[in-house]
């Protein structure tokens, strides 16, 4: 509010502020720029990307081989500088390449839950009437089961396994972005903007490109970035339980029921995937933050 | 300051909109009939339709070419409501609405499209009127482009508007809606309902929201757009001192009906029906002899879902007889002022109001 204020004052800064034309994104990008926890979070979170999908680059253990011998080694075992798991894997390993699997579970059911549930919300938000009403009695009934729950009722039924973890997860994250899609959808339609855009004469389809789109995409994204983390806990959830990922295939979920059993031989080493469940959730967390008050223009 | 003049003096004046009696000019800009709003109010275990709120009954008039009308009323009297009707951003249940003679959103009439070209409408929020991601030149250009100008067409009319509504393109054309005082934001507002070349603009309470030395601005402003892009206004607000400064002739809704309708100087100098003389005796006086002492009316308009029978206005209203419970007076013109119309059973002779003999006297 400042900022615009002392711009508005200023005809020299504004002059040159309207010669630029910066558009909103670029805006956005301006402030978050300025925001350095945000900046981190994301930096971590890149990181944490790069080492995951190149993982082959970042050890030299088979995160499937296993030696009797070397059973639920310490941290800083020499070889092994995470130690090892119940069976002798090398647990380093099993980390970069069980975040494969953590991050897909986390990422993926929310980005299929945005499109489909965003679609659905925005259409019922923007058409209202007997529409409306439909999708959001049928969204009223999936609301009524706890996500978790929900999830565990699909891939109970499905059975184990990535893609059915996946399709679970995406169903029970649609009903919460249909509501808020559709929320921010209907509040936008009845600005008055939009109806002076009815009265220019525009078409249903070009106010929605240009008047409603615009201003419903940036919160329903944020909305849907804070889910992330939700999502890699449930994802997590689900394999600690026995209905995610299946053995051997490593995924932090899975990783901490297995250790559950070595807690107390080395309990550092029980102890990690969860520490990086928690920091990468926190992390996808700060950033839907940062983006939501980078969005925020009116601050 | 002139040209404001030149808009009161013309209430009056032989050259006025009052030439609308003779029958051999051509017909009105915009003719209203019969327009009718119900909303329904929705209730109970499945969204019944329990009742009606009727917010526009029955309303008809005319708008001359190159007038300014005023609208006024207590809020929730309609204004804004027929201000979206005729916009046709709301549909009616009952009426026509006709632009020189054309019936809109008829076979062989206006299309809705064609009529938004014609007619365009300014908000009262002028902040909620404009697309906060959009800068504001995009916002105005909006409309010509959807009507298929290029879109470097569009943002030179969009450039040219700025300037005519007293903003330097070069400064304000990519400034965003949050970055602008609500006084700009307004011009903005006006520039984009003038993007279409309309010949009507409606303003509903388009200066309202403004304190008062920008509202004068923007009052000066309207009134030198209508005589250089030869436009006509139908003004809607509740101030009573602004639309009598600005308009030809005023309309007075009460209840989704129109109770009096006239020339602005005339109906502010000898208000004849008892509700405009109710509401104009509210307004304040600059001379401290003729201070209001009582308060005119007392209590709130009645419930518009249940409106009182007969006439709408007889709860409050000091001349009310047992006729009035009856049957609700016709908007009819006064025998002794063919310009003026009243709803009133006192001005028909006929009625079997007790005043009605004597105020034919009057």
């Amino acid at each position: 509010m400042e900022d615009s204020a002392t711009l508005a004052a200023d005809p020299a800064m504004a002059l040159k502020r309207a010669q630029q034309g910066k558009s909103y994104w670029r805006r956005v990008w301006e402030r978050l720029r300025e925001d350095k926890v945000t900046l981190a979070v994301i930096a971590v979170l890149g990181m944490l990307l790069i080492m995951v999908v190149f993982a082959p680059w970042f050890t030299i253990h088979d995160p499937y081989a296993g030696s009797v011998l070397r059973r639920l080694k310490p941290v800083g075992t020499p070889g092994h500088w995470l130690g090892t798991d119940e069976v002798g894997r090398d647990l380093w390993s099993r980390m970069l390449y069980g975040g494969r699997l953590s991050l897909l579970a986390g990422v993926a059911p929310v980005f299929l839950a945005l499109l489909i549930g965003g679609f659905l919300g925005i259409l019922a938000g923007y058409a209202g009437g007997l529409l409306n009403s439909a999708v959001m009695r049928l969204t009223d009934v999936l609301y009524a089961f706890p996500s978790i729950l929900l999830a565990i009722a699909i891939t109970g039924i499905l059975g184990a396994g990535l893609q059915n973890t996946i399709l679970a997860l995406t169903i029970s994250f649609i009903p919460p972005i249909i509501r808020i899609s559709e929320s921010v959808t209907t509040q936008v339609r009845h600005l008055d903007f939009v109806e002076a855009a009815r009265a220019s004469g525009a078409r249903r389809l070009t106010i929605m490109r240009y008047h409603i789109l615009s201003n419903v995409l940036g919160p329903i994204l944020v909305y849907a970035t804070s889910l992330i983390s939700i999502c890699i806990i449930l994802a997590a959830g689900l394999s600690f339980l026995g209905l995610g990922v299946t053995p051997p295939s490593a995924e932090w979920g899975l990783m901490l029921n297995n250790l559950r059993q070595g807690i107390w031989a080395s309990p550092l080493v029980a102890a990690l995937p969860g520490v990086m469940i928690f920091i990468t959730s926190m992390c996808f967390n700060l950033m839907s933050d940062g983006l939501r008050q980078a969005m925020d223009v009116r601050l | 300051m002139s040209l404001l003049k030149h808009h009161v003096t013309t209430g009056d004046g032989a050259l006025g909109p009052l030439s609308q009696r003779d029958p051999s000019r051509s017909k009105p800009l915009l003719a209203i009939e019969h327009l009718t709003k119900h909303f329904p109010l929705q209730g109970g275990l499945f969204g019944r339709r329990r009742a009606m709120v009727q917010a526009v009954d029955d309303v008809s008039f005319v708008v001359e070419r190159g007038e300014t009308l005023g609208i006024v009323g207590e809020s929730g009297c309609g204004k804004s409501t027929t201000a979206r009707l005729l916009m046709h951003l709301i549909k009616p249940d009952r009426g026509s609405i006709a632009f020189r003679g054309q019936r809109v959103g008829v076979a062989g009439g206006l299309s809705q499209r064609e009529l938004h070209r014609q007619m365009q409408m300014v908000f009262q929020d002028s902040y909620a009127s404009l697309n906060p991601r959009l800068p504001v030149a995009m916002s105005i250009a909006f409309g010509p482009f959807v009507h298929g100008l290029g879109k470097t067409e569009a943002l030179r009319r969009a450039a040219e508007l700025l300037e005519a509504v007293g903003l330097e393109p070069a400064l304000f054309a990519n400034r965003y809606p949050h970055e602008l005082s609500g006084g700009q934001r307004q011009r903005i507002n006006v520039a984009r309902a003038l993007a279409l070349e309309p010949r009507i603009v409606i303003l509903d309470e388009a200066v309202s929201a403004l304190d008062k030395s920008v509202e004068a601005q923007v009052l000066n402003l309207l009134a030198d757009l209508k005589v250089r892009f030869d436009l006509t206004y139908v003004f809607i607000s509740h101030d009573l001192n602004v639309v009598r400064y600005i308009s030809d002739r005023v309309m007075v809704m009460y209840l989704g009906k129109v109770v009096e309708i006239g020339p602005a100087d005339r109906v502010y100098r000898d208000p004849q029906h008892p509700y405009t003389r109710a509401l104009l005796s509210a307004m304040p006086s600059m001379d401290p002899r003729r201070r209001t002492r009582q308060a005119p009316l007392s209590g709130d308009p009645p419930n518009p879902v249940r409106p009182p029978s007969g006439c709408r206005f007889r709860t409050r209203c000091p001349l009310a007889e047992a006729v009035c419970e009856k049957a609700a007076p016709a908007l009819l013109a006064l025998p002794s002022d063919g310009a003026r119309a009243v709803a009133c059973h006192v001005h028909v002779p006929t009625s079997g109001h007790t005043r009605a003999a004597t105020a034919g006297a009057e």
